[in-house]
């Protein structure tokens, strides 16, 4: 069988308790058990994470990065969402 | 007595808690850290979503557009930090309407000050200097709290918090230097909230039933007194610039603490008012309860949404 035929899954690693999981890569599994063995093989093999999450990229739903101007309003004309935004008296500006 | 394998689950868990480890969700924890943690937490939740009552009060009659802005924007965030908490709080394994339902029947409680009205303009600076304010406090301790989601909800909510005090600090300070009128309803404003913001930190550390657990497992990370004389600490020299008068004549610098001294809070208003027979307690349920039966209709319409998703599913399988 040839890997093509084999699910793609997402790896992401949780390198300390009380981090977030982060994507460090992909592999090809016949399961999600499979995928978890390859992905602890494959991607800590020196002690760079302490929890392993994988999921079928198929599984995720993506925004498109050619997209992101519409679907991603950071609403730059509203500068009052932000600390700097206010001017305070420079003794209590450390608020 | 306790069976092998748990004495061997609840040494490991104290490991991790003395060597300032996080628990995570799929960790074995004891039955009381997570009970004690789902009381915390949901109370915490309950407090961003209620909190929205007070000042949502003021949006219509927000004095320029501006402040109309600011308002807005930052109630929505009291919004997404209540969203934040109510999901960290389900990764303890419960329910979004067991959660909801049991602030409605009063078994949860929120914060106490948001029982208080909003009476004038000023009361939403005051507000956003002194309640968000103390809330920071509290926020920033609890970055370090041992249970992951706990923390890193606070991080992002701490991140965004940084607005929402030097917005009402604004709003003070810009009527503290206007007209007498308006001096008058800064002061009026911050004599009625100041009492309130003290009692956020809870009861004092001799009579906190849940501190010693808390702190001991690192649900807590500094003692509510010690919280309180930060915020105090902290809050008098703006007070100062403001030109007001203190809201409590027995607040002196006290050289040999190296701290404020203050008066004692009112605890019999504390209990009262956390009990139930605060100005606005009754609003404030009856309000999220309407809210809460007005959205139904967007609730059934999700779920109607997703069983025909399903059924298409299954006919384009089948
Ligand atoms: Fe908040
Ligand atoms: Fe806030």
């Amino acid at each position: 069988m040839s890997q093509e035929h084999l699910a793609v899954y997402e790896v992401f690693v949780r390198s300390a308790r009380g981090l977030d999981h982060k994507h460090v890569g992909s592999l090809h599994a016949e399961s999600p058990e499979h995928a978890l063995m390859y992905a602890r093989d494959c991607y800590i093999r020196r002690s760079e994470g302490v929890s392993i999450w994988v999921v079928e990229s198929k599984n995720i739903t993506a925004s498109q990065e050619e997209d992101t101007e519409n679907f991603v309003d950071p609403m730059d004309d509203k500068p009052y969402r932000h600390a700097t935004h206010y001017v305070l008296p420079d003794s209590v500006n450390n608020m | 007595m306790q069976s092998v394998d748990s004495a061997a689950e609840q040494a490991e868990f104290d490991r991790k808690i003395a060597e300032e480890q996080k628990i995570e969700p799929t960790d074995w924890m004891p039955d009381d850290y997570r009970k004690n943690l789902i009381r915390q937490m949901s109370q915490h939740a309950h407090s961003e979503v209620i909190g929205m009552q007070p000042e949502g009060n003021w949006i219509t009659r927000a004095p320029t557009l501006r402040r109309k802005a600011v308002l807005l924007a930052k109630v929505q965030d009291e919004a997404g930090h209540g969203l934040y908490l109510y999901s960290a709080t389900e990764t303890l394994g419960i329910s979004r309407s067991e959660l909801i339902d049991a602030l409605q029947t009063g078994k949860a409680k929120y914060a106490s000050i948001f029982n208080y009205p909003t009476l004038s303009w000023a009361d939403v600076g005051a507000i956003g200097w002194l309640v968000d304010g103390a809330a920071i406090v509290n926020q920033i301790s609890l970055q370090r709290t041992s249970y992951g989601p706990y923390s890193r909800a606070m991080i992002r909510i701490c991140k965004e918090e940084s607005f929402h005090q030097r917005q009402g600090y604004e709003i003070m300070y810009a009527l503290a230097k206007g007209t007498p009128e308006q001096k008058q309803m800064a002061q009026d404003a911050m004599n009625r909230f100041w009492w309130p913001s003290l009692m956020m930190f809870g009861p004092h550390d001799s009579e906190s039933a849940h501190s010693g657990r808390s702190m001991k497992w690192k649900i807590k990370r500094q003692s509510n007194d010690d919280l309180r004389q930060k915020f105090i600490d902290q809050t008098v020299p703006q007070i100062e610039v403001l030109g007001l008068e203190m809201p409590d004549p027995e607040i002196k610098w006290n050289e040999e603490r190296g701290h404020y001294d203050s008066g004692e809070i009112n605890w019999e208003e504390f209990y009262q008012v956390i009990n139930g027979s605060g100005p606005c307690n009754h609003q404030r349920i009856k309000h999220h309860k309407a809210a809460h039966d007005n959205g139904e209709w967007v609730r059934e319409a999700v779920r109607a949404y997703r069983a025909k998703q399903n059924q298409k599913a299954a006919e384009s399988a089948a």
